[in-house]
């Protein structure tokens, strides 16, 4: 279980989260979608024990702040929104950078199921600086599921804390990255994702939390958030949200009413 | 490429079972250039014949003893210490700054050990005699560990803001530390009387010649306690190549491995300093050469770097007292003529990459 009460952030005087609440359940995936600089990485980091925060956030009955880095690293892994790398690691070094002590024996195979799992079964041998920038996002990927590959251990739910998993990707992949995002749900682990295709959100997650200017404007199931009036007030442009039975919801831009205004 | 070995499957892109391979050709380097070390010299003495007669229960004339025993000896050591410690920090303080240009010679910290050891030296009179009788001589070596701590610290300060660190702020602040702590040294030793002046040349700032194993004594715990942290760094700094916040994702407390990871540079560079002075490129040469080959894994780049830095310096050292015997040629000149260029060829290499 992530427990997060009134969590409020700032850079310097400047106030980015007002107090927010958020909560998140394993075997679910949630995400948090709201416009550019609205406050979903900043809350990101909070609930990841990055940023100094007040309020108070728990994860699996472990408060994140006071939490050792490797007590958190046992149950929890982070794909940032972008990755740097200082050496030229090869593409299984990095994912190796992500196992956790004592894994030492499973550690062959645990490398080439995670690159596997993300589609890049034959890179192993490459250099990471020398791939490209969609690549180098799901090398990243794989080290975090490396990290926490179960999704449960010892009655304990695992959680993978995703910050725009699919932006760089293609259609194909943003498919099958979410797909692995679904099955670890399914299999109890839990799953926060900062989402910006709001479609491929109604799709995969089971919760969204909306955020605007560092409020949480409403945290509940995709058919109940994505409303016209709500994500149009959000993203101040207006958007029409179709929801046939057969599919659940998508959502078009609504181009002939956003110039109407 | 690839070596298989028995226990452990192998995927592509693991570089582990080379690694262990090239340590074990180092180990065997060492060796060899170890045992050059201690042949060549300008008295004559043979090694060879000398082992040869203690093998066959005869005693050494005392020339050679004195030669192979109390000059040649001691230089070796000394040469393997500071080569391997030199080395180990540059290849720390590059995963730690999370770049390759960073050496403990150009960014200025070995000049801020040796202000430090200058200073023990003109002003350790000044100390209350309660504490120079307890440090005795272990002052010089500590010394330059707080200059080399000092001055690590505040580059860091200087050149990193939010885990960042920007490499021309770095090379720049490098330069001005350089030049300043140059400077309060030159002013230290114009000061100096003679009885210090001889302290100073005994110390040797600048060569592995006249090395003792007076010295050798003071500076070897600062730097073997140095150089045995240092492995136990490695899975950070491994880290801590994926940034300071994925680093601590993975599990690493990265604030605390931070102020280890420069204690651990200070201490084995600035014991080095003290007994050989700034010998420079040692630090940037060895890792880099180490990368190309077998990858950046610090687990087992940092103890390969100690080995091949104590083989190269060995075998500079034996360069620097040959090429114009009977004369010496002080060996950071050697160190330099080779390193200087290979510099500036990483510098060409990594511009794009380091957007200089
Ligand atoms: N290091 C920082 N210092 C000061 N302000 C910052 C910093 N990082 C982010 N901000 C500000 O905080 C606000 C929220 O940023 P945040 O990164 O959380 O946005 P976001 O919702 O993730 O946006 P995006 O969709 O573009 O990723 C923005 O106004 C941003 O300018
Ligand atoms: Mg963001």
């Amino acid at each position: 279980m992530m427990n997060a009460q009134d969590i409020t952030v700032a850079y310097g005087s400047r106030e980015i989260l007002h107090g927010v609440s958020f909560s998140a359940k394993p075997g679910q995936v949630t995400a948090i979608v709201g416009p550019n600089g609205s406050g979903k990485t900043t809350l990101l980091r909070a609930l990841t024990g990055d940023l100094p925060y007040t309020g108070q956030a728990v994860l699996n009955g472990i408060d994140i702040a006071t939490a050792k880095p490797w007590d958190l690293a046992a149950m929890r892994g982070v794909l940032p929104q972008a990755t740097p790398l200082a050496f030229p690691f090869t593409v299984a070094e990095v994912v190796r950078l992500g196992l956790q002590r004592g894994l030492e024996a499973q550690e062959t195979s645990l490398i080439s199921r995670a690159l596997a799992r993300v589609d890049l079964g034959e890179f192993a041998g490459r250099l990471y600086q020398e791939l490209s920038g969609g690549e180098q996002q799901r090398v990243q990927l794989a080290r975090v599921l490396a990290q926490v590959w179960h999704p449960v251990s010892e009655d304990q739910p695992h959680w993978l804390f995703l910050d725009e998993p699919v932006s760089s990707l293609d259609i194909g992949h943003q498919l099958q990255i979410m797909q692995i995002a679904r099955d670890y749900a399914d299999q109890g682990g839990g799953v926060i994702a900062v989402m910006h295709d709001l479609n491929l959100t109604a799709m995969f997650a089971d919760c969204v939390a909306l955020v605007a200017d560092g409020h949480i404007l409403e945290q509940d199931s995709p058919n109940t958030v994505f409303r016209n009036d709500l994500l149009s007030h959000a993203y101040k442009c207006n958007l029409r949200v179709n929801t046939p039975p057969a599919t659940g919801a998508y959502l078009l831009p609504h181009a002939a009413s956003m110039a109407a205004e | 490429m690839t070596v298989l070995t028995q226990d452990a499957p192998q995927i592509l892109g693991d570089r582990q079972s080379n690694a262990r391979l090239l340590m074990g050709a180092l180990v065997v380097m060492l060796c060899i250039t170890s045992m050059a070390s201690l042949a060549v010299g300008a008295s004559g003495t043979s090694l060879w014949q000398s082992l040869l007669d203690l093998a066959m229960g005869r005693d050494l004339s005392l020339r050679d003893r004195v030669v192979l025993w109390d000059i040649r000896a001691p230089r070796t050591f000394m040469g393997i210490l500071v080569g391997a410690a030199l080395a180990m920090s540059g290849a720390v303080m590059q995963g730690l700054f999370r770049n390759p240009l960073a050496d403990p010679g150009i960014v200025g910290v070995s000049s801020g050990a040796g202000l430090g050891a200058i200073m023990a030296i003109v002003l350790g009179g000044l100390l209350p005699a309660a504490i120079t009788n307890q440090i005795g001589f272990y002052l010089v070596p500590l010394a330059a560990f707080f200059g080399g701590w000092a001055s690590t610290m505040l580059l860091y300060r200087v050149s990193t803001r939010k885990g960042r660190t920007s490499v021309a702020t770095m090379l720049l602040a490098g330069i001005a530390l350089g030049a300043l702590t140059g400077a309060l040294s030159g002013i230290l030793v114009y000061i100096a009387d003679d009885a210090q002046l001889r302290d100073l040349t005994f110390w040797g700032m600048g060569s592995l010649a006249g090395a003792t194993w007076a010295k050798l004594f003071a500076a070897a715990p600062l730097m073997f306690l140095s150089m045995a942290v240092a492995p136990f760094l490695a899975r950070s700094l491994n880290g801590l190549a994926l940034g300071e916040a994925a680093a601590s994702h993975i599990g690493i407390p990265v604030q605390r491995m931070k102020n280890i990871a420069i204690l651990t540079v200070a201490g084995a560079t600035g014991a080095a300093v003290a007994v050989s002075g700034g010998i420079g490129f040692v630090g940037i040469v060895v890792p880099h050469l180490l990368r190309l080959m077998v990858g950046p894994d610090h687990r087992y780049l940092l103890i390969n770097s100690g080995l091949l830095g104590a083989a190269l310096l060995l075998m500079a050292d034996v360069v620097s007292r040959t090429i114009i015997a009977p004369a010496e040629l002080p060996i950071g000149i050697v160190t330099a003529v080779l390193g200087g260029p290979f510099f500036l060829w990483i510098l060409l290499r990594q511009r794009g990459i380091l957007d200089l």
